[in-house]
């Protein structure tokens, strides 16, 4: 039972082959897993070149147009290629089937496929930056984007635009398989909250994607035709395009988010050792997430001359889309309480989670609140807040989850030590880049500028200085885990002693995940029981 | 239900390995059908918003833009949308009922009427190019409203072309479909792809069903 199965998913075949012609949902999380890793450190190369200029309150490194050119590939890279594939394609793939019981995804054909178009949109993303870069940011405002940026817009756009088919078909995947594919037994509310994550995420991926792509298409075809769609001297109106844009990039914070919430509980409840603290409040709130985030975008334009009721109403909504947020977060500490609790690393992020995705959503409420906004719009108050989101929240639970599922998806465990420090050195150095921030943009500090007044050096050098501790935090897990592949002690089925389905299966998994289709039998998380008395592996069929 | 497969004439295999039985599949590609026309719907969602955003803003121009699009030419190719939904939807049945030969002839009626919509569509493009109508530099347009009308055009050859490219990838999966077909594919007990892509050639005359209205017959009632 704990020996790696003599056949599994990783050594039924090798070969070059074997792997970009795999249909295999495990090996296309692992295509995932090596691109996003690639791109996050494109994006995190400009990030420390933005932080090298910030050093000094002169522009010196570079000149103010490369500056844009740094801060633009950073978001681009960060939001399209790493943050929103990052869980959904390569935990949610590799989980999704396995979570479910079922033998692969509905359409793995398909799944090959979004692999190889956010692929070919991540090139056309290269290739912009190697002609020479964009700098209009990552949120394309027109007319810049559309009419005055002598930089490749156009390329960058098209490689956005195709990336979202990437995401939509990937959600689409997992709708149709969370629907049709739970194995005997396995009904809505014994389903691990990671699933409602997805499931949640990919209704966003369906109806939000395709309005980010339609919007930079008009964006791209005002610039190669010539046309006036977001012109204002020929009628056009750009403030239609932040409308566009923002109906889908504020629900893509939660297609961050949501899958990192998803990971969360599952930390939680396994190092807790305790069953979720109100599953459906858990879970519903996803849903609601998912919904009322698509009724909040106007909080992004509160200074764009949107009418004061509009901005009054998107206020309110933004306060509303908190509520569900708050829940898990009260609901992953009442796990917590009275749980008996392990501190292995996947916990340190876990915990650490959430602690900064709480200072950042409170801090959104700051931005929520009109008055406020008008004051630190466009300011470090913001790059500070959505940072705490987007890295001290989605990123630390994909490193906390990429660490739990890694004996699953290798068969080998990481060294336990070094992962617990390299967690907390993430930790520190987090908080010791973008905390600085917020003082930052309270203080008035405007974003998107190369040089600023010299009274904001001592913070701006305390930022940089917790970047290259974050850097250190970054590339420790990168060797160790690699280290691991070939070092690590052989994991065993269930190392965690987790209830989770996929834990029932040997690590690494065989190529149809089940060699028994489970019927599953109780709740999810039932910690106070076997497993045995949650799944049963007997009858070699569904009845 | 147990997975005992059927097998189809040649005996190749209907059911893909991570389904449990042909239902489940048969259910699931619906499902995945329907979850794509949802995207479709968001997808053409984002054009028709703008379009309704500067409608509003310019109900004039968007009159007299309208009123030189050839409303003829456009009710035509209604009609021929409309009857190409009627022979898909014979096709379909073909298919449903293993009439392989039947799924064929209604198919390639269907491609030939799909045919003639984007004949008559590129005759329409070559007109506005002939007539000055296409935004850019070239675009003339009298009166007091030709920037807002050239946004109206713009809106025009962006959700019209579209829809074209809509309408080509249709004709390729009917191709493909017809392929199948001519190796007797389709029976009683698989059908699922015929089916699918009759729901998308539906959808995609829905589309036009809502454009031919919002930019050919504008300018009409005033
Ligand atoms: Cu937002």
């Amino acid at each position: 039972m704990n020996g790696a199965p003599q056949v599994h998913y990783l050594n039924v075949d090798y070969g070059i082959r074997s792997w970009l012609f795999t249909t295999d949902h495990k090996r296309i999380a692992w295509l995932y897993l090596l691109s996003v890793t690639l791109f996050f450190f494109f994006g995190g190369f400009f990030a420390t070149l933005i932080r090298l200029e910030l050093m000094t309150p002169q522009g010196d490194l570079v000149q103010a147009e490369t500056y844009n050119k740094f801060f633009t590939m950073h978001g681009v890279t960060m939001v399209f290629f790493f943050l929103i594939p990052s869980i959904p394609a390569v935990l949610g793939n590799f989980l999704v089937p396995m979570m479910v019981g079922a033998r692969d995804l509905a359409f793995p054909r398909l799944n090959l496929a979004s692999w190889y178009i956010f692929i070919l949109g991540g090139l056309f993303t290269l290739a912009s930056a190697a002609a020479g870069g964009v700098d209009t940011g990552w949120t394309f405002y027109t007319p810049y984007s559309s009419i005055y940026s002598n930089s490749h817009v156009a390329l960058t756009v098209v490689g956005v635009f195709v990336t979202g088919f990437s995401s939509i078909l990937t959600g689409l995947n997992f709708v149709v398989t969370i629907h049709k594919m739970r194995a005997p037994g396995l009904t809505w509310f014994r389903l691990p909250l990671f699933i409602w994550a997805i499931y949640a995420t990919s209704i966003i991926f369906i109806l939000g994607t395709p309005v980010i792509a339609i919007t930079l298409l008009l964006v791209g075809l005002e610039r190669v035709f010539n046309l006036g769609f977001f012109d204002p001297a020929r009628g056009g109106d750009p403030v239609l395009f932040q409308h566009l844009f923002w109906f889908y990039s504020h629900p893509a914070v939660y297609i961050m988010v949501l899958p990192a919430m998803g990971v969360e509980s599952e930390l939680v409840t396994a190092f807790a050792r305790r069953r979720v603290f109100g599953y459906s409040f858990v879970a519903f709130s996803s849903l609601a997430i998912a919904v009322i985030g698509f009724l909040v975008w106007g909080h992004h334009m509160f200074v764009a001359g949107q009418s004061v009721h509009a901005g009054l109403i998107f206020s309110l909504l933004s306060f509303l889309v908190a509520i569900p947020s708050a829940i898990k977060v009260f609901n992953w500490t009442a796990t917590l309480h009275r749980g008996s609790i392990s501190y292995d690393a996947p916990m340190l992020y876990a915990l650490g989670f959430i602690g900064l995705f709480t200072i950042g959503g409170l801090t959104g409420l700051f931005l929520a609140s009109i008055g406020v906004d008008v004051h630190v719009h466009d300011t470090y108050f913001v790059i500070a807040h959505f940072h705490y989101i987007m890295v001290g929240g989605s990123v630390m639970a994909y490193l906390g989850g990429i660490h739990f599922w890694w004996p699953k998806m290798t068969g080998r465990t990481y060294p336990e030590p070094v992962a617990r420090v390299a967690a907390l050195i993430v930790f520190l150095g987090f908080n010791l880049t973008f905390f600085p921030q917020f003082v930052l943009g309270y203080l008035g500090m405007p974003r998107r500028y190369h040089a600023y007044p010299p009274e904001f050096q001592a913070l701006n050098v305390m930022s940089s200085a917790g970047a290259s501790i974050l850097a250190v935090g970054y590339v420790l897990p990168l060797i160790y885990l690699i280290w691991s592949l070939r070092y690590g002690r052989v994991a065993g089925r269930n190392p965690w002693g987790a209830r989770g389905l996929e834990w029932q299966t040997p690590s690494p998994p065989p190529t149809h995940n089940f060699d028994v289709t489970p019927r599953v039998v109780a709740e999810a998380y039932a910690y106070d029981k076997e497993p045995e008395e949650t799944y049963e592996f007997g009858s070699p069929s569904r009845a | 239900m147990n997975s005992a497969v059927p097998a189809a004439p040649d005996a190749f295999e209907v059911r893909a390995h991570q389904f449990e039985d042909v239902e489940q599949q048969h259910h699931a590609s619906w499902l995945g059908m329907w979850v794509f026309l949802a995207t479709e719907v968001m997808f053409f969602g984002g054009m028709f918003a703008a379009y309704a955003f500067y409608r509003v803003g310019f109900p004039n121009a968007f009159a007299a833009a309208s009123n030189r699009l050839d409303v003829t030419l456009g009710a035509i190719n209604t009609a021929v949308l409309i009857s190409s939904s009627f022979t898909m939807a014979l096709a379909v049945h073909g298919g449903e009922t293993g009439r392989n030969k039947a799924a064929i002839r209604y198919l390639l009626l269907t491609m030939l009427l799909g045919a003639v919509f984007l004949g008559v569509k590129f005759y329409e493009y070559h007109e506005k190019f002939v007539e000055h109508l296409v935004p850019g530099p070239a675009f003339r347009f009298e009166g007091p409203h030709a920037h807002p009308a050239e946004i109206f055009f713009s809106l025009y050859f962006a959700m019209t072309g579209l829809h074209a490219l809509h309408m080509i990838i249709g004709i390729g999966l009917l191709t493909w479909m017809a392929l199948k077909a001519r190796r007797k594919r389709f029976s009683p007990i698989y059908y699922t792809p015929i089916e699918l892509t009759g729901l998308y050639w539906h959808f995609v005359d829905l589309i036009w069903i809502f454009l031919f209205p919002l930019l050919y017959l504008v300018g009409r009632h005033l």
